[in-house]
């Protein structure tokens, strides 16, 4: 089982930044009827999103958020030895979009740098990653960039999908403290599930072309999209998410000796509001240590936990100490979850670009 | 038990305005739609403990059909 565990290693500072331009979901109204949009967007929970305009990358937002988290914390650039980007919306299909980011951020030749490509299992994952070299190395400091600029895969006349996806980015900077104490993680995959979520062409199995470009009819609704779009089969996810999320958390618990109750926030994946509302019900949570910002952002995939975090529990971790469940699920697929302990943690105000 | 589990649709399907039967055509109803099957798999899953995935969902038409699928798999 890929279960781990870390001491004394913990986030000691988070920032975010997302797009200015805001889009009303009930107003997004150029593909189908008004009525058939506000069902929608009553249903799925979420009001606004933000869209990157055009020229504006997931780097840009991560780099935004990393420049105020470093200036704010007054770090000194030369202690992060470590940068780990996460996105599956990167500035180019190589090199890796950390290694411009060292360079951008004007970090040492000696910083570490990779990408890590995972959707919205991604942050805890990418966490796991952080702490496993931050407890076997001698990395002062670690840099977490987390982005994506969703809004850009899939198709607005694909009404399974036209109003869930935003943007945004994060930066996380983790070290070692004995303050911390122990963490634990649960890691998971399962391909089987592949065509959950998933877009088909313009990889290396099916290079990009001309008709991978064509929008297409793809069901008796009458959605439309191109084979570069992705798509996700709603029902397929709900099922997987409502039956694996559970069993996770039973397992996680269990190998961190903790309970739930334990818990001072459950930060999940922003996946839509029917979905988390379900899922903090059937996991019978106090809803109000379920922060939630799909309201506001969408669905960001990966920087969902952390956006929840930096829009909703400023606050909250300043001066104190939490214990956080986190847990994300999606494309792949692919989940993840993890207890952690927060003291202190800087939050720096929301940007936005 | 077969009683309640048709008010069970109907109340997740919002239907106010008539009675549902067995035999009915659920896809049919003018409140079918793909985020009514996300209500009907969630009710299923909290008041039975089962789940249905969607291919099961695609084969089936009737509410009957339905209630024996959640009776085989309890």
């Amino acid at each position: 089982m890929g279960l781990l565990k870390f001491s004394d290693i913990g986030i000691t500072g988070m920032a975010a930044a997302v797009p200015a331009n805001t889009i009303d979901n009930y107003n997004y109204t150029m593909h189908f009827p008004t009525e058939d949009v506000k069902d929608i967007v009553d249903k799925v929970g979420i009001k606004e999103r933000r869209f990157a305009p055009e020229g504006m990358c997931s780097s840009d937002l991560c780099f935004a958020a990393a420049e105020k988290l470093i200036s704010d914390m007054k770090i000194d650039k030369s202690e992060i030895d470590l940068l780990v980007f996460i996105s599956q919306t990167p500035d180019y299909r190589m090199p890796a979009t950390s290694v411009l980011l060292q360079n951008r951020l004007g970090l040492s030749k000696n910083t570490a740098a990779f990408d890590l490509t995972l959707g919205c299992s991604a942050f805890v994952y990418g966490l796991s990653v952080v702490f496993s070299l931050v407890q076997s190395g001698f990395i002062k400091k670690a840099l977490l960039l987390d982005g994506e600029t969703r809004s850009r895969i899939y198709s607005p006349k694909d009404r399974k999908t036209a109003f869930l996806f935003g943007d945004g980015g994060i930066a996380a900077i983790i070290e070692k403290n004995s303050k911390f104490g122990d963490s634990y993680f649960s890691l998971n995959s399962d391909g089987s599930k592949e065509n959950y979520i998933k877009i088909d062409g313009g990889g290396y199995r099916n290079p990009s072309s001309e008709d991978s470009v064509k929008e297409k009819i793809v069901d008796e609704h009458g959605n439309i999209r191109t084979d570069e779009h992705g798509y996700m089969n709603g029902a397929d996810v709900f099922n997987f998410v409502i039956s694996e999320i559970p069993t996770d958390l039973k397992n996680l618990y269990e190998f961190a000796n903790e309970t739930k109750d334990n818990m001072d926030y459950y930060v999940f994946h922003q996946a839509n509001s029917y979905m988390n509302n379900y899922l903090a019900k059937k996991l019978k949570l106090d809803t109000s240590k379920v922060p939630t910002c799909i309201e506001s952002f969408g669905n960001t995939s990966s920087v969902s936990i952390p956006l929840t975090i930096v829009s909703q529990l400023q606050n909250e971790l300043k001066g104190k100490k939490n214990k956080l469940l986190l847990s994300g699920f999606g494309v792949g697929m692919s989940w993840a979850s993890s207890i952690l302990n927060f003291d202190d943690c800087h939050i720096s105000d929301l940007i936005e670009l | 038990m077969k009683e309640q589990f048709l008010n069970q649709v109907k109340e997740t399907l919002e239907i106010t305005d008539r009675e549902i039967n067995f035999e009915d055509n659920f896809k049919e109803y003018d409140e079918w739609d793909s985020l009514n099957l996300l209500s009907i798999i969630a009710m299923i899953d909290e008041e039975y403990g089962v789940t249905i995935d969607s291919n099961t969902m695609s084969k089936i038409t009737t509410i009957e059909e339905l209630y024996n699928i959640i009776e085989s798999n309890k």
